[in-house]
């Protein structure tokens, strides 16, 4: 971590950062802050590995023909995208940095309920990172992310067992960072936080640590399932021993449609944040905002299906599940018209972190209908397994995942790092990011209804330009998003000392200096008021 | 598809036009919200903006239950017509009508292999008849394919272990992509070909210069003449090679059950279920015949997993449901009538 070549000439305080020095003290930390940095520096190594590969598969797109690698190198390429960006970026991304650092802060506490067990969990995800790059070096996986048996079990020759291994440690990160936050959340708020005076932040964390407490080690087992089948040949999926392949794709999504939800709701929780701190408002209806959180985990546990219309499914269950999955579009309707009615007569700064914000709300609408679009079966059937679906969940994942996690980062970058981002550097990273994200998939939208189906390494030449526009559009992101790693890095040495408060925020995280002390409070806080209480601030001051 | 730059695919099955229409509604629904929020944030954002406040700010929202029940309300019932419109579409989508055209198809790594009712084989190219709908019964060798006609607006998988079966009526003459749709290994984006709608008399004469006309052959005792080379003469014949005529005799009773009459049929199991003998049942008969025995007989027939390959199985179905076709009635009326 670059963290320990700090020195604070104006702040000669003690803090989480200059508590201790040397690659032992952080190594060995159990300062959930310090995990936060460890996870951080490990998911944006993990982020920029899975960028190549997509910035190579989209250079090999350009053209109809397969001329820049070949089809066995264009499939490891999408597949090492997909494992390495969902189960290693995605899923951990915010709440294992953001949510490691602000969960403890939000409700004035001094650290998680299991520290050391936090420390584990940052040490299986690291474990789980050297299994699956260790895969990809030693000559990869062609599977997808999605390991479909027989395929991943029977007739793939590549590295399936070493990456599941590796996407298994993950797993068990993920489960035992949920565990850290429920029990924290109930047991450790400081006095007066009640339920409905804890930050959207928290509610979205405490949703999204159930449904990684519940699912899983259901995919922890199945995956694990694949791997008895290829290794010992237990007849599990292949039905030439008398497997059922369609159960793997039943058990697979159980967990990987509620991981899409790991994935947003924490990006949920940082706009909700965001636009209450800088149109200076409280959030329009706490409660609904907060109760379409659970609302989104519990029904997402129950869509599964939608992902299997064409697979051999009973037609009567992908009816239950295309109506179940209509139930789930509407709290996430709820949540978009909340955040618009929160700007109504707001004071708003266009600062960087409430551009993201404003940016998630339009990415994530688009995300969210064209997901009600495809839950629809008629039209499920011709758009399944093509570019309409990659187009509709890099919205959802990227559009939206992606978003709220920079926007939380440059939200809370001065109270991690101490320091001030160059601003318009930040503004002018969040349009190129804008405008890249919606060239690359918007004509993926339109490649899709045409027909073009997903994994194709060639092409028929007519979807050529649409292809062109997407890569164009690649290349641009990828230019987007070292912006800010050059400048955050650069403003840890040399941006200007932020102070306690830099927003004029009323979360509790922002009552304490910047960085933080080691164990977080100087004195445990006392609650007496809502969250977001805008007004009053305004008026006590 | 003609090449160079299109926005929308061609409609060329009767299926198509009902996706789209249904496609429009969605999109007009997305299009309609999107622009709302774009155009409710952007105007708060303008309006609202620090340092330019009104003198008397406007009185604070606080929750109106009223407005969090409109946008409940509004959007459910737009998602509930979503969704019982898209499943009447998907319910078309999935049952083909009777007089449909049977064709079997074989997805493996990496080609479409077909077979007509007349015996014609085709290999990545499928020839059809305008106007007339036809019933293609899909099975895999070896892992999922997924087999897709975007003009069509059709997709389903194809399952190894399973069969599953595709529906469509072409309304335009003419060429159109045919492509593998679930991700199959290495060559995946190979595993493509063309379906070619021809005129009824073109397809007529593309049957006939396929194979000459058919002809009536003598042989063991089927329900009609079987045309020399066609499917069924061909499921005939594998039939006799394996020797299944030493147990499944055509009179009278032997070790096993006599397969006059059984396809389409109510089939009584050892276990007390009843199950209808339709193709996949058939198949599961042949390759792993202990699954389900037939009440009042031994499981003494061997497996044929491995034996025999998927089109073989699907020469096999052909001729044993030609042997339950004119019976299947009489069979049908007769285990009602013992219950």
């Amino acid at each position: 971590m670059k963290a320990e070549k700090l020195d604070y000439p104006t702040e000669p305080r003690r803090h989480y950062l200059n508590a201790d020095y040397g690659v032992m003290s952080w190594l060995f930390t159990v300062d959930h802050k310090r995990i936060a940095l460890l996870y951080l520096g490990t998911i944006t190594v993990m982020f920029f590995i899975g960028g190549a590969a997509a910035v190579l598969f989209r250079l090999e797109l350009a053209t109809p023909q397969g001329d820049v690698v070949i089809s066995e190198t264009y499939n490891k390429l999408f597949s090492a995208h997909g494992i390495i960006m969902v189960f290693f970026f995605l899923i951990p991304s915010i709440p294992a940095t953001l949510g490691n650092f602000l969960v403890p802060m939000m409700i004035g506490a001094r650290d998680l309920a299991f520290p050391r067990l936090n420390l584990l969990s940052w040490y299986l995800l690291v474990i789980g990172a050297v299994f699956a790059l260790g895969a990809v070096l030693a000559g990869g996986v062609d599977t997808g992310w999605t390991f479909y048996t027989p395929y991943s079990s029977v007739y793939s020759n590549t590295f399936v067992v070493v990456t599941i291994i590796g996407v298994f440690l993950a797993g068990f990160s993920s489960i035992l960072t949920g565990l850290n936050f429920i029990v924290t959340i109930h047991t450790m708020r400081a006095p007066g936080l009640t339920w409905f005076r804890l930050p959207l932040f928290i509610w979205a964390h405490y949703a999204t640590s159930m449904i990684n407490l519940l699912g899983t080690p259901v995919v922890a087992i199945t995956l694990g399932l694949v791997v008895l089948e290829g290794v010992f040949g237990l007849g599990i999926f292949n039905p030439t021993l008398g497997g059922d392949p369609v159960l793997f794709q039943h058990l697979f999504w159980f967990y990987s449609h509620p991981a899409v939800y790991i994935m947003v709701l924490p990006s949920m929780g940082v706009v909700s944040e965001v636009i209450t701190c800088f149109s200076r408002k409280r959030i329009f209806s706490y409660r609904f905002v907060a109760f379409s959180s659970i609302a989104i985990a519990v029904l997402g546990f129950l869509v599964w299906g939608h992902h299997m219309f064409v697979s051999g499914q009973s037609l009567y269950a992908s009816m239950i599940f295309s109506l179940l999955s209509m139930f789930v579009a509407i709290p996430s309707a709820v949540k978009v018209f909340n955040w618009t009615a929160t700007l109504y007569g707001g004071s708003i700064s266009y600062a960087t972190p409430l551009l993201y914000g404003l940016g998630f709300i339009g990415l994530f609408t688009v995300g969210g209908l064209t997901g009600v679009l495809i839950a629809s079966l008629g039209v499920n059937v011709h758009v399944h397994d093509t570019y309409f679906i990659v187009a509709h969940f890099h919205y959802i994942m990227v559009g939206g995942a992606l978003m709220g996690y920079l926007g939380g980062l440059h939200y809370w970058w001065p109270k991690i790092s101490g320091r001030i981002y160059p601003e318009g550097w930040a503004k002018f990273a969040a349009l190129i990011i804008f405008v890249g994200f919606n060239l690359t998939f918007f004509p993926q939208f339109i490649l899709g209804y045409l027909g073009m189906p997903r994994r194709y390494h060639v092409y028929p030449e007519e979807f050529q330009v649409l292809n062109v526009m997407s890569s164009a559009g690649a290349s641009i992101l990828g230019i987007g998003y070292i912006i800010p790693m050059i400048y955050l890095v650069w403003s840890m040495r040399y941006g200007k000392p932020a102070g306690a408060n830099p927003w004029g925020s009323t979360g509790l995280e922002w009552q304490t200096p910047s960085p933080p002390p080691t164990y977080n409070f100087e004195k445990t806080p006392i609650i007496t008021r809502e969250v977001y209480d805008y007004r009053k601030q305004e008026s006590h001051g | 598809m003609s090449p160079g730059f299109h926005l929308f695919p061609e409609q060329a099955s009767t299926m198509a036009p009902r996706v789209d229409a249904l496609y429009f509604y969605l999109v007009g629904i997305s299009v309609f919200f999107s622009l709302l929020i774009f155009t409710l944030v952007i105007y708060f954002a303008i309006k609202y903006r620090r340092g330019f406040e009104e003198e008397e700010p406007p009185p604070e929202m606080r929750d109106i239950l009223a407005l969090e029940v409109t946008w409940i309300v509004v959007p459910l019932i737009l998602a509930l017509i979503a969704f019982f419109w898209g499943a009447n579409v998907y319910y078309a989508l999935a049952r083909p009508p009777q007089n449909a055209l049977e064709i079997f198809v074989v997805g493996r790594q990496w080609m479409w292999k077909f077979q007509h009712p007349d015996g014609q084989r085709e290999i990545n190219q499928l020839h059809v008849p305008l106007g007339r709908p036809v019933k293609l019964t899909l099975a895999s060798e070896d892992v999922i394919h997924s087999f897709f006609i975007p003009a069509f607006r059709v997709k389903y998988d194809v399952v190894p272990g399973r069969y599953t079966t595709i529906w469509f009526e072409a309304t335009q003459p003419g060429q159109f992509h045919l492509f593998c749709a679930e991700y199959c290994g290495t060559q995946h984006s190979g595993m493509i070909g063309q379906v070619v709608v021809l005129e009824p008399e073109q397809y007529e004469a593309w049957l006939g210069g396929e194979l000459g006309a058919p002809r009536a052959v003598a042989g063991l005792p089927t329900s009609r003449p079987v045309p020399e080379g066609s499917l069924t003469a061909k499921g005939q014949q594998l039939f006799r090679d394996l020797g299944c005529q030493v147990c499944h005799r055509m009179e009278k009773q032997g070790i096993g059950p006599v397969l006059t009459g059984v396809f389409g049929s109510q089939v009584k199991l050892q276990s007390g279920e009843t199950v209808t003998a339709d193709e996949s049942y058939v198949r599961e008969s042949i390759l792993n015949p202990q699954a389900k025995i037939t009440a009042g007989f031994q499981p003494l027939m061997p497996p044929f997993q491995g034996r025999i390959n998927e089109e073989e199985v699907m020469q096999l179905v052909a001729y044993i449901k030609s042997l339950g076709q004119t019976q299947a009635g009489n069979r049908q009326g007769a285990v009602s009538s013992t219950k």
